[in-house]
Order: structure tokens, then sequence, then C-alpha cells
């Protein structure tokens, strides 16, 4: 275990204290030892291999996803049916990949807002404390307050109409979802990046910084932001499956994508019902969501690592 | 199929050369109802079928618990106020009507004496009014009689648009009931009613007792705690009530059928989905009876496999339909869509129509999904496929279609899609949030789209599409898509379902979309025929214009009918005489249902 | 932190009643009809489901209504529900004790699990043991909640026919046997719950331990040849909380509202199932009342958590 001299828990590099020209140390030094993180390669390589297998796949493998045939109703995987067959038919490998490509931006997409938006809030919050906090802190307890269940039946009702016209169905659909998915999963986030803030505030490297004169923002981007990655990190890899899944519901509750759109939150609910007789319908999609929340964890991990100084990489 | 066929069919059951359950058959696959059968088949004088299967216990109570599971949970124990059918079932286990209908459509008695009729007097010739002789010797829950008086309040109870009852529309057409002694009633109708039993009979015409509701009239209605601990005569007495959970009842000692009930015990357990209740009484025998199992048939014939329970069909009057909308829902007139002054661009050419019935593939629909619980249809009203009438017979035959559209100009674009006149073949088909519904969808929206139609799907949460907001665009009053599914239930006459199709019933702005024409159609012929109908005593000749009223929704393609649905339930192998009746509620003949040992 | 203390408390009383104003705001704007039903029924003459609606007060201007309700929220009368017409504090007090046992004992299940399987994992990372934590945690956070119980379902109840899967709120029997039928109805959507939150909080305990564990002040300790046991309670574990407080603060208003899915497949009579079905009822005076009580709750809690922070870590000061 490294142990780092003298200065404790320190992140900031010399150049960075004496505002040297190797600024962006810290992140391609991050960059580099993340390279030698094992796991979070095997997890990066995963994640690009789903990545391209739903883009590209459907244009490689053109069986189409609403092909009904009940003749080969709930067949197991075969020659024909590489990863068998739904109640109506329809090939699964398909409506797998397929739906891939919508869950994965759904999960990716939404992440990235939730987790954005959640340690802007937080970030400001802890920093700036006081009424900000107070203000910051009431409008996360609101949020959190609100049943989800009445926001998006009223969410569809004001926007779904205008929004489809303007940017189309589809695209449309994905917009209201990834934002209302988005603006449900952020409170949590911001509650725990202020808990770090605060706990942070008062270490003594950012002590140090504050005596310097670094202005607020560099502190909070240089200093203390990378420290509290951790728990972000967590939240990250988590939200991904929680939106996926989450979507699923919202499709039950009419909200967004149409019940033919083979997602995979969807699939597991359609395949739900048939479990002891044909498994292999939930199996698939249901190990799909699996690795890539595993393999977004492991690139995490990985991330988390390389930031953190007393690893050694 | 006109009157003079209908009456030649009567005859033939009166010679006994065609059995009195063929001839129900064949006039349910016109359209028409068991119970109107029944009654064609009274009016002619022909004799009743032999009475149910009789068991004989020897004895009150001592069959333990009966334990049943509804996927909907009861709110409220009045079906005078109720807000569902479960609701209904709920009020049967300690209420009871005055008869209801069997399986077969007939009517039973249960606190009448017995079933008014031509012959024995009770009803009119000139269908003005009905009497009811009640049955003597039976009790309240509280020990009171039960009297004439109690039928006379409840129809104050539920006429009075105070109350606003959910049933007033039963009892809004009596003038007034005449107690000619404490045992027997006259009811006086406003007009000549054909179907007399509107009142007082099956789950919404349970009697409540005149002293538990006297000081509740009204306004206070909804106060009364005899709607959380109901006072009735049935066969149970209320234990405990957890609205939105969960029903206890206790055997009723005082019960006025000898030997009965056999339960000492009933829980109602409410809530979930149906298919793990299907589970629960098929797989683990968790629960003896579950209601209403809308779940594929497949998966019910794969829990039946267990030996725990049987799954029971009862022909009922449902028919999963489509909604053709005959205005335009795209274009907005004074700020209202799918308004009737403005044509639907695309159905109002009839060779669309045509070719929309052409793609519906029912076959599919019903061998995969419904299996043993549904028939293909092209009846509104319902029909087993069997009967083929002249101008209405199913057909499914993309070709064709194909070969219509061709030939009445849409030709297919680059993307496959057919227009005209540059409009598009587009549609939007929406329904409720059912994992049936959604694959009957997915099966239209494939044939359709290999013949050149573009079909949208829409999913709406069942509360909000079935609800009556006025301002919900979503819901089926407003019908802001081109199509839209769901089922029909009809109850044991036609009249009001009917009344649908009226144009004074049309869904408007001005009425707060209140109105139940949902698809706008109008039509004076047929107007006219429903109205002739509400008065007309003659049973045939009332079913011969029920049929021409079904024919002509069909055949102007108002709506599609897809498949006519029975009446599901599981019933664990060891209750016995349940005797399901898709007329009535489940629990019409719950005094009698036992458990083999 | 006195101070501190009462100005939270104080702003917690606007912040309730702006929450609530903005609740009933969304209530009343959404789509959805307590007397919904009533419209595919033929019986029912539309002037019946108008005049409820006035009865009601369905009717009169939000503002109206709103004013109304607080009110009556103020003076202790929380209403009855449009649907049953029962007072709505009997029907949550009725689902309390349910409610309590399932939701609670998942909570707890959850963090019994996550504390000693985070706290391990994160002393010997990338071992076999934290792989296969990580890899079980995954599978159970990857599977939706219907999923994983109708997975219990099939296999506990179908399969080997060992536990009911309906669970009844009030069973018939007395003394051991109701401790015993209240295990086996109990336990399986305890477990589906349970082990679902226990997964994502292994997570949060292990990042957050991981963090700590190297820090200098650790290796002093051990140094100091204090045991590995003491050592981690009093150095490690109380300073990697402060994440874990945060999500515990974040999860127990929960108890109160969340699970709607596993109440549904268990059919499990808890407030959360309470909510769903007046929310789709649009059975406004119940859902106000729910509500409420969880926002006030979450504040609390909340509070609570910021509370605990400055104990946690003694140099967190509020400003």
């Amino acid at each position: 275990m490294a142990v780092s001299s003298g200065v404790s828990d320190a992140v900031a590099s010399p150049a960075v204290l004496a505002g040297g020209s190797r600024s962006d140390s810290l992140w391609r030094d991050a960059a580099r030892r993340f390279r030698r993180h094992r796991l979070a390669i095997s997890g990066a390589l995963v994640l690009a291999a789903m990545v391209l297998a739903v883009v590209a796949g459907p244009f490689v493998y053109r069986v189409p996803i609403d092909e009904i045939d009940f003749r080969a109703k709930l067949k197991g995987p075969s020659s024909q049916h590489p990863l068998g067959t739904d109640d109506l038919g329809q090939d699964l490998l398909a409506r797998v990949l397929y739906g891939g490509r919508i869950s994965l931006a759904v999960g990716v997409v939404a992440m990235l807002i939730g987790i954005s938006a959640g340690t802007m809030v937080g970030a400001l919050a802890g920093q700036l404390g006081g009424t900000v906090d107070n203000v910051a802190m009431r409008v996360t307890d609101l949020f959190l307050s609100l049943p989800q269940l009445p926001i998006f039946l009223l969410v569809v009702y004001l926007f779904r109409d205008r929004i489809k016209a303007f940017l189309g169905p589809e695209v449309g659909a994905f917009v209201l979802i990834v934002g209302v998915i988005g603006c449900l999963r952020w409170m949590p986030v911001a509650r725990l990046v202020r808990a770090q803030f605060l706990s942070l505030r008062e270490k003594e490297f950012v002590e140090s910084a504050r005596a310097l004169g670094v202005p607020s923002v560099r502190q909070v981007v240089r200093h203390i932001l990378p420290n509290a990655v951790g728990p972000v990190i967590v939240a990250a890899s988590l939200d991904v499956a929680a939106a996926i899944i989450l979507e699923s519901t919202l499709s039950f509750l009419g909200l967004g994508f149409p019940p033919d759109i083979p997602t995979w939150g969807r699939l597991l609910f359609d395949a739900k019902d048939n479990l002891d007789f044909a498994p292999h319908w939930a199996l698939f999609p249901g190990t799909a969501i699996f690795l890539t929340v595993l393999s977004i964890n492991f690139v995490g991990d990985g991330l988390r690592d390389a930031l953190d100084p007393r690893k050694v990489l | 199929m006109d009157e003079r066929e209908l009456r030649r069919l009567i005859r033939r059951v009166r010679a006994g050369t065609l059995s009195r359950r063929q001839f129900t058959r064949m006039m349910v696959g016109l359209g028409l109802t068991a119970p109107m059968a029944a009654q064609m088949l009274g009016a002619a004088g022909v004799a009743r079928a032999q009475s149910r299967p009789a068991f004989t216990p020897t004895k009150r109570g001592g069959g333990g618990e009966l334990k049943v599971l509804w996927w909907q949970a009861v709110s409220i124990l009045n079906c005078h106020l109720a807000v569902g059918v479960k609701d209904n079932d709920g009020a049967r286990l300690f209420n009871e009507p005055l008869a209801a209908f069997d399986p077969d459509g007939n009517l039973a008695p249960i606190l009448a004496a017995e079933v008014p009729s031509l012959d024995n007097g009770g009803v009119a010739k000139d269908g003005l009014s009905v009497t009811w002789k009640l049955k003597r010797n039976v009790q309240w829950h509280d020990g009171k009689p039960f009297t004439a008086d109690d039928v006379v309040f409840t129809w104050e109870f539920a006429a009075d648009p105070t109350t606003a009852a959910t049933t007033t529309g039963n009892y809004k057409d009596i003038t007034r009931i005449d107690k000619l002694d404490s045992h027997t009633v006259k009811i006086v109708f406003k007009q000549p009613t054909p179907f007399w039993p509107i009142a007082f009979c099956s789950a919404s015409g349970l009697i409540i007792p005149k002293h538990v509701f006297e000081p509740f009239k009204g306004a206070k209605s909804r106060e009364a705690p005899a709607n959380l601990r109901p006072v009735g005569t049935g066969p149970n007495r209320i234990v405990d009530f957890k609205p939105d959970d969960v029903v206890r009842a206790e055997l009723n000692p005082h019960y006025h059928v000898a030997n009965a009930p056999f339960f000492d015990r009933v829980e109602l357990k409410g809530g979930g989905d149906a298919t793990s209740a299907a589970r629960a009484v098929l797989q683990t025998g968790e629960y003896d009876f579950a209601w209403n199992l809308q779940v594929e048939d497949d998966l019910l014939k794969r829990m039946e496999q267990g030996g725990k329970g049987r799954v029971d069909f009862a022909a009922s009057g449902n028919v999963e339909h489509i909604n053709v909308n005959q205005t335009d829902p795209w274009t907005e007139v004074d700020g209202e869509r799918s308004s009737i002054k403005t044509t639907h661009p695309l159905l109002s050419d009839p060779a669309v129509r045509q070719a929309l019935t052409l793609l519906i593939d029912r076959g599919s629909m019903q061998e995969q999904l419904y299996g043993r619980a549904g028939q293909a249809t092209t009846n509104y009203i319902n029909a087993p496929s069997r009967y083929q009438s002249k101008n209405l017979k199913w057909e499914f035959n993309p070709d064709k279609a194909n070969q219509i559209l061709d030939a009445a100009g849409w030709k297919r674009g680059g993307d496959g899609i057919r227009a005209k006149d540059g409009k598009r073949l587009k549609f939007l088909l929406q329904t409720s949030i059912n994992p049936l519904r959604q694959k009957e969808q997915a099966i239209i929206k494939q044939v359709a789209g290999k013949a050149g139609f573009s079909m949208e799907l829409k999913t709406v949460v069942a509360s909000v599409f079935f609800g009556s907001d006025a301002a919900n665009p979503d819901n089926v009053a407003h019908f802001t898509a081109d199509l839209q599914m769901y089922a029909w239930q009809f109850a044991a006459d036609p009249q009001p379902d009917m009344r649908v199709f009226l144009s004074r019933e049309v869904a408007s702005k001005d009425n707060q979309f209140s109105g139940r024409n949902t698809t706008r159609w109008r039509n004076e012929e047929y107007d006219r025929l429903w109205l002739a109908a509400e008065g007309e005593m003659d049973p045939v000749k009332r079913a011969a214009m029920f049929i021409r009223m079904n024919d002509l929704v069909v055949q102007n393609a108002v709506v599609i009918p897809l498949v006519w649905r029975n009446w599901v339930s599981g019933v664990s192998n060891r209750l016995k005489n349940t005797d399901i009746s898709g007329w009535d509620s489940s629990f019409w003949n719950l005094a009698r249902w036992y458990r083999e040992a | 932190m006195r101070t501190y203390l009462v100005r939270r408390l104080v702003t917690a009383v606007p912040a309730l009643v702006g929450t609530s104003l903005v609740l009933f705001v969304i209530l009343a704007l959404a789509p959805g009809d307590p007397f919904g039903e009533l419209a595919t029924n033929p019986n029912v003459p539309p002037e019946v489901r108008m005049n409820l609606r006035k009865q009601f007060g369905l009717d009169d201007p939000i503002a109206v209504r709103y004013v109304r309700w607080l009110g009556s929220m103020v003076k202790g009368e929380w209403g009855f529900s449009f649907v049953s017409r029962v007072d709505v504090d009997r029907l949550i007090l009725q689902r309390l004790p349910t409610t309590l046992f399932v939701l609670g004992s998942a909570q707890l299940l959850g963090l019994l699990i996550a504390l000693p399987v985070g706290i391990y994992s994160a002393r010997r990372p990338y071992s076999l043991f934290d792989q296969a934590a990580t890899t079980f945690a995954f599978v159970g956070f990857s599977l939706p909640t219907f999923f994983t119980g109708l997975l219990f379902i099939l296999l506990f109840s179908i399969y080997l026919d060992w536990l009911p899967f309906i669970y009844r709120a009030d069973l018939q029997v007395t003394g051991l046997r109701w401790v015993w039928a209240s295990f086996q109805q109990g336990i399986m959507p305890i477990a589906v719950l349970g082990l679902f939150q226990g997964a994502a909080l292994t997570r949060f305990v292990r990042s957050s331990v991981l963090e700590v564990i190297r820090l200098d002040y650790v290796s002093t300790a051990r140094a100091k040849g204090l045991t590995e046991g003491v050592t981690l309670l009093k150095h490690v574990v109380r300073n990697a909380l402060i994440p874990v407080v945060t999500l515990i603060a974040l999860q127990i208003p929960q108890i109160f509202t969340g699970a709607v899915v596993t109440e549904q497949i268990f059919r499990v009579p808890g407030i959360g199932s309470l909510l769903i079905a007046s929310i789709l009822a649009n059975d406004t005076p119940v859902i106000m009342a729910i509500t409420f009580v969880f926002s006030a709750l979450v504040i609390v809690f909340n509070l609570v958590a910021d509370v605990l922070y400055g104990w946690l870590d003694p140099r967190i000061s509020f400003r």
C-alpha cells in the first residue's frame, strides 16, 4: 500500500500548486493509469463490443424484428433463430439488437443527465453553503417527495404531442423519456456530492488551495471534484441499470416508446409470465442489461482507481 | 335472418326438433343475448328447461373457508354506488336481487317467490307494468323482516338524482311502484318496457334495507356506514372490510334457503394481476377461485396441467372490437379534435374501410391469444364463428385487400406506404395497457404493414383511457386517434349498449365528451330502429330489429368486431356447483357452492 | 449546531407547504378521474357523473380546493377517500403495520447484507470474494423487482411448494403459528426487496470504505498495533459512513411508499399499493395525505442525515 510523504491526502501535484504549465497532468496521468487497469479495460472492451453490436448488428443480421410467425412460437435457440423466439414467433436476436440501441442510449444519456445535474447542484450546495445550500436542498427535498407516477402522467399529458410534433415520434419519445428519467435520478447524486463536498472542504489540501488564493471554481474542479467522484461513479453505473429498467416501467404507463419497440426492459416484462416454459426469452435481455451494467461498473472502478493517487497502478 | 325466420325457429323449438340450447346459441350468433332468446321462447310459450342440477346438502355450514381472488380490489360494498364490476361482486356476498340470470340467460328467482311471466300474470301484456311476488320469511342480517317496503325504497334510493347512484339508469324509467301487500309489488313503467328485468335483477339490482339506509337518502348516500358494513339478506354476513384489499364474511345462520350456504367463511382478496391470480388457483391451490382471467390461453392450459384446478368458460356478451373514427382527429375545429364537422380523410373512402376489415387476422388472434376463451366474430353484439349470416361473414384476405386498394387508386410509394392524392395511408391505433391487447396490436400492425398501411401504435393507462375527464385527450370519448380498440361488456339486454351509435349520443365538446357515441357515426335508419326497439313488446320483432342494427354498424365499418370473449374463471378442482354465469355476477349462485372433501 | 437545527426546522414548515402545493397542482392537472369506470357503463347517465364531480367539489378552481384541503389538514381532518368514503387516516393506519413489517424488514435486511459484505470486499478488493460479491450485486441490480419476485414465486411457491405467495394481512391463527405463518408469507417479498436494495448499498459501502482504508491514519492505527477489528470500526467505518448515511436517509422514507411493484406482485396491502391505486383512481384526498407524510419524512430524515454528518466528521461545520 503506497504511502504518500509529507502532505497528506493531496491530489494536487506540485506543478499545480506552483500554478505551473503542466496543468493537465492530473487528468492525463489518470488516463495513463486507467490504461493499465486490467478490469477497466476489459469492461471498456465489452461495452464497446455491445455498442458495436447494437449499432451495426441490424445491418448485418437482417431478420425483421416484427415478423410474426405463430408456428415458431416460444422456440428455444436454433439455427434459424439464434436466440429463440417469443410468443408471437418474433426473432429474439433481432429484437435484442434493435432494442439494445434504445436501451443503451436511454441508459447512458439518462444517467449522464442525472449525474451532471446532480453533481452540479450538489457541488454548488456543498461549496457555497449558507442560503444557496438551503435553497438547493429544499428543492431537492421537493423533488424527492414528489410521487413519480402522477408526474409521469402529467408530463406526458402536457408535453407529448408538442414534442412529437416538433421532433418526430421516435426522437420525441426518446427526449421525453430521457428527460423524465434524468429528472428523477439527480437528487440522490446531489445529496451524495454535497455530503462529499462538506467533508472534503475541510481537508488540508483544500484549505491550502484556499489560502493560496485559488478561485472557487478551480478549487472545485481541480481539487475537490476528483476526490468526490467515488460515490458518483457507483451511482453512475447503478443508474444505467435503473434507467433501462425505469424506461420499461414508463412504457407500462403509456409514456414513451410504443409497446412494439423491444427495449430490453420491455422484453423482460413480456417474458416474465413465460419464465417456466421459455426462459430463453428473458435470459438474453437480462444478460444484456447485466453485462452493460457490469462493464460500466468496471470502467468506473478503473476511473476511480486512476484518479486515486494512493492506488498503485 | 328476419322476423319470419325467427318465428320458424321458435316453432321448431316448441315442436322439439331444435333444442333450446341450440336456439339460444343461434340467437347469440346473430348478435342477441341469451336472456333475450329466453324471452323470445318464453313469449312463445315454450316450456322452461329443467332447473339446474341439484345439490342436496343435508346441513348448513361445515365447509370451512372459501378463498376467492379478484385482481381488482373491492372499494365499496354497495352496488348502487359501485365504481366497477368488482364492487358489485363484493356486495353480492351480502345482498341479493329479486332474480338473477343463470348461464343460459334464464331468470332464476332469488328474493322473488317466482319469476313473473305473461302466463302467471306477472308481466302485463301492454308492457307497462310487472308484478313481483316476494319470498316470505326472509330476514335481514340484523333480524328485521324483508318486505315490499325495502323494494320500494331501493327504487327511490337509486332513482334519486342527488344520490348519484351508478345504477340510476336502470330505475329512472319507473313511474311508481305500488305496494299491493306486504310481499307483492307492482312496478309501473313510464312506457312499454320490453326488457322489464332491468330493475331489481342481476348484479346491479341488489335490494338494500330501508330501515338502515333511510337516514342516508340523497346527498348523504355515501356516508352510510352500511356501505362498508352491509346489512343484507344474502348467505353471508360481514366480518371485516378493508377497502382495496380484502372482504371477510361469515355464514348467515338465518339464510332463507334451507341447508345453505356450505361455507362457514368467505375471504375475497383483491389486487395484483390476472396471471398470478390464475397461478394461485391452478398451480399452488392457495385460493379456490379466481375471477376474470384475461390471460393467454396457452399459459392457462399449461397451468391446468398441475391438476389442481381448471379454467371455466362461460358464454357472455363481451366483444373485443375496434372503433373506426368517422371524423378527423388530426384537424382541430374550434379547439376540438374529432369534431363532427369533419370527416375522416382516409376512412371515408369505402375501399380503405373494406381493405382494413379484410386485413384483420381474427383467426390468429382467436387461436393464438384467446384460445378457448374467445371466438373470432364479425358481429358487434356477439357471434360464434360457426354461424354464417349471408351478409356478415368475417374474412381475412390480404390479397383481396391489396386488390381493392390498387383498384381504388392507392399506389405504393417508395417507402411501401400507399398514398393517393397526396394522402398517405397512415393510422394511429390506440388501446389500453393490457398484454393481450398489445399482442393484438402487433398482429394488426404487421399484416396491415405488408399491405401498405403505416400503423403507429399507442397505449394508454386503463384508468386514463376509460376515464371521463373532459380535459383528457387520451380517453375513448375524445378519440384522438384513427382507430381504437377495447372490449364492450354487454348487459343482459342490448338496448342500453346499442345506444352508443345514436346520433344524439355523439361525444363532443358541447357535452364535455360525456356522450357515448365515440365513433361519431350518425345514421337515421339506425336511430329509428333503436327508438322502435325501445317500445317493441314482441320479442321476435325486437330481435329482428337488433340484428338489423348490428348489420348496419358492421357493414358500414363503424366498428370492426374482433373476438367474442367468454367469461373466464379459475376454479379449484374440488370446488363444485359454481355454475358461473356470463350474464350476472360470478356469485349469483354462491349459496350453492360446495367443496368436495 | 442548535441554531442550525432551529433554522432547519423553521424552514421545514414552508418547505412542506410548498411541496404540498406543487403536489396538489400536479394532481389537479393530471388526467384521470375518480369516476372513470362510469364512462363505460351505459346505464350511468352523464348527469350522474357530473353530479358526483360537483358533490366532491372536483369542478371548483384549484386554488379554492387547495386552501380547503390545507385548512382541514391543519385541523387534523385528513378527509375521506372519494371512492370508499373511509377516513383517510384510518386507511393509512390499517396498512401501516404491514408496511412497517415488510418494507422495514427489507431495509434492515439490505443493511445487514450491505455493511459486512461491502466492508469485507473493500478490505480485499478484486479478490475472489469481492468478484463474487460484485457479480451477485450486479445480477441483483440488473433485474427489476417484478422479475426477481416472479422468479422467487416460480421457484419457491410453484416448483417447490414451500411458501405461499399471496400475502394476507390478517392471518387467522395465533401464537407461534402466527409467527411462523407471517414468516412464511413475508420472507419472499422481504427477500426480493432487501436483496435489491442491499445490492446497491453494497456497492456504495465498498466504494466509500475503499477510499478511507487507504488513508494514512488507518495505516498508522495498524502500525500502532490496533487489531483489525478495532481499526475497522473506530477508524475506517466511521469515516466511510458519510455517503452511506446519505443513502440510508434517502431510503428510509421509501419504506412509506416505495416498493410498489413488489407489493403488487405479492399482493402486500401496504401503503405503496394504496398510493398507486389512489393515483390511478385520482382519489385526491388519499394521495395528498400519503405524499404529505412522505415529504415530511423526507425532510426529517435529510435533516437527521445532515446532523449525523457533523457527528461523523467533526470538521464539518454548518455556516
